[in-house]
């Protein structure tokens, strides 16, 4: 599908032109988002995209499916309402690294842990962006934010490690860099049946980057070419030859019950005690 | 479930997911805290009967969070918590009065601040019902004094949820909430239940947010094939945000016209012996149950008094309490904190009468004997 017919077919053309800064990298998530969903072959009119508050969960609002942008931290607990009353709806959260880490951070590993068919994208920049560049708990310990003026003391979460150790069972991390396996990550993600977690390195030359003299998107995205390791040349690295770097690719996958189908067997067994 | 003719004992708790089943609820969402949890324990043993579902959260903001989510994809939906829980959920009410989707919310108050004393009986939290989340916001609370009531006023509470695409907060006390009572409830087909009304246009014209008759926009579930967007963010009729201050003004007078256009028949008091009344004793939940005891106990010696009951913490009944006030008759206004009712009464009465509070504090309930008390106080000083 060309470019013009995706924005035809899935963005409400209205809405456009967004609000991302100059050089931001969520244009290309959602647009991987998109040909995601396109891919994956998803019923547009089944599918809900859900977000909760930042610059990443602006996007639902550009895009033409069912949306629900919630409030701050909380669209992983709103997309469970939404899956549990219709289990047949495929159920999407677009967040950001604040929104799902931090304040979202006990319903991730919620969700993750009732392995509920979920889709989640989080828009992982490093930083908040929407209130102007304060420190995440993505953010790389030691960098620079407005509220870590002299460079952050707290440790920073590997994200997909906390998902896998929950009990998410797809988990994968791509950048904005590696687009094509990108696209594959999230379709995947998309077709498999459980709690999928598709973290993407992205960049904020705004505010992360001015911050940390990264001053240009493309030095951002050059930065990610140089630091991200796929997950089978990974295999071959020591740790020694792993620091500093990031692992892309598909990192977990496993099959286990799926949490709505399991409350439907759960109906099925207390109406059939009923007789 | 059915209901049948033959008397039950049943706790105002357990009447509640009585009169959530009979109203057609379809997703509970909890987390749990006493005094509320028997009705997340009764959700969670009959939903899945109907074809319901039941989910204990990680914790109450994620509870309301779930309810919404659910109720935006077309479920009739609920959450049941208590004091600390009610200050947790605050933030979601206020999305779902933004976002206008329907939700019954129940409080079992419980003393506070804070953890306070678990979990002995207040009535500490109505103005939190009213003010408790941020902005200018409207509100519906109703707050049942018995069993029976608890049974109606949960179904109407999502009858009000549903018709007019508005958080409702039922609003029990620990001692309606756990008290048993002897109660026959209604058939379910005899029980009065509405439902959101769907958009009769099609999803090409559908403005989600363009008000229909009573000013309440039509609500098309997720999945129907509208693709709408629904946000906290202040929004036009088309639902998507706006940043212009007179599409937010349009919006916020719409939500509160909404419902203060119904506040006539919205604002509901029982008015018990008020007509010769000299003394009225104003008191609501299980406050009121004592105070109609003083009320009778008074008459049989001699004493006019009489009982107005708030049935509807909010809206206020201003017109009953007004009218009450304006025959001059001194009112007292009993309830289990440091006075809340009682500001509304002093703000609708408008220095008409004399009102004096009668406030407890220690973590009992308030006696007949004490509002007696305290009508022979004021009935003395009137004679």
């Amino acid at each position: 599908m060309s470019v013009e017919e995706l924005l035809e077919r899935y963005t409400r053309r209205d809405k456009l032109p967004h609000i991302w800064c100059p050089g931001c990298g969520n244009g290309i998530i959602m647009g991987a988002v998109i040909r995601a969903l396109d891919q994956a072959g998803v019923d547009q009119k089944k599918t809900v995209i859900v977000s909760g508050i930042g610059c990443s969960s602006r996007a639902p609002g550009y895009m033409k499916f069912d949306t629900l942008h919630t409030t701050h931290g909380r669209a992983l607990a709103y997309a469970t309402g939404v899956k549990l009353a219709r289990p047949e709806l495929k159920v999407v959260v677009l967040t950001g690294d604040g929104d799902c880490a931090a304040i979202g951070g006990n319903h991730l590993i919620h969700a993750a842990r009732r392995n509920i068919d979920l889709t989640v994208v989080v828009f992982n920049n490093d930083i908040y962006g929407m209130t102007g560049g304060q420190y995440s708990p993505l953010t790389p310990q030691g960098s620079y934010a407005t509220t870590a003026p002299y460079g952050t003391v707290d440790r920073n979460f590997d994200l997909c490690e906390l998902v896998k150790a929950a009990g998410g069972t797809y988990v994968a991390r791509g950048t904005t860099y590696h687009t094509r396996m990108l696209i594959d990550l999230i379709s995947a993600g998309l077709g498999h049946k459980g709690f999928s977690f598709i973290e993407v390195v992205s960049q904020c030359p705004m505010y992360y980057g001015r911050k940390n003299k990264l001053t240009s998107a493309v030095a951002m995205l050059e930065w990610q070419k140089e630091h991200a390791v796929p997950v089978k040349a990974a295999a071959k690295l020591t740790p020694e030859q792993l620091k500093g770097k990031f692992v892309i690719g598909e990192l977990h996958r496993q099959e286990a019950p799926e949490y709505t189908e399991v409350y439907a067997n759960l109906v099925a067994r207390a109406r059939g005690e009923e007789k | 479930m059915a209901n049948d003719r033959r008397a039950q004992l049943l706790s105002g708790n357990e009447a509640c997911v009585r009169g959530a089943l009979a109203a057609g609820v379809r997703f509970f969402a909890g987390y749990p805290i006493t005094p509320s949890t028997e009705i997340a324990e009764g959700l969670a043993a009959a939903l899945p009967k109907v074809g319901g579902t039941f989910i204990q959260m990680e914790d109450e903001i994620a509870s309301m969070g779930a309810v919404i989510g659910a109720s935006v994809a077309g479920a009739k939906a609920m959450t049941a918590t208590s004091g600390p829980g009610f200050s947790l959920k605050q933030e979601n009410i206020g999305f779902a009065a933004m976002a206008e989707v329907p939700c019954v919310i129940v409080d079992v108050q419980r003393y506070g601040p804070s953890t306070g004393l678990p979990t002995s009986p207040a009535q500490g939290d109505i103005m939190q019902a009213r003010w408790g989340t941020h902005g200018d916001h409207p509100v519906i609370a109703l707050m049942p004094s018995s069993v029976r009531e608890t049974f109606d006023l949960t179904v109407e509470a999502f009858n009000l949820a549903e018709e007019l695409r508005t958080p409702v907060i039922l609003l029990l006390d620990e001692i309606v909430g756990h008290m048993r009572e002897r109660v026959e409830l209604p058939p379910d087909e005899e029980v009065h239940v509405v439902n959101r009304t769907k958009p009769v246009e099609g999803p090409e014209t559908f403005q989600p947010y363009k008000p229909g008759p009573n000013l309440v926009p039509p609500m098309p579930a997720f999945g129907d094939g509208y693709h709408f967007h629904v946000t906290g963010l202040a929004h036009d009729e088309s639902g998507f945000p706006t940043g212009r201050g007179q599409d937010a003004d349009r919006l916020v007078r719409r939500l509160h016209a909404k419902i203060e256009n119904r506040q006539p028949e919205l604002a509901r008091a029982e008015e018990w012996q008020l007509e010769d009344a000299q003394i009225v004793v104003v008191a609501a939940g299980s406050v009121a149950r004592s105070a109609r005891a003083a009320v009778r106990e008074a008459r049989e010696r001699g004493i006019k008094a009489g009982l107005l009951r708030p049935i509807t913490a909010w809206p206020f009944p201003e017109k009953a309490v007004r009218e009450a006030a304006r025959r001059a008759a001194p009112m007292i206004v009993a309830e289990l904190n440091l006075g809340q009712i009682v500001r509304e009464v002093e703000r609708v009465s408008c220095g008409e009468t004399k009102i004096v509070p009668l406030n407890r504090l220690d973590a009992e309930l308030i006696t007949p004997a004490e509002i007696l008390e305290r009508i022979q106080e004021v009935a003395a000083h009137v004679g």
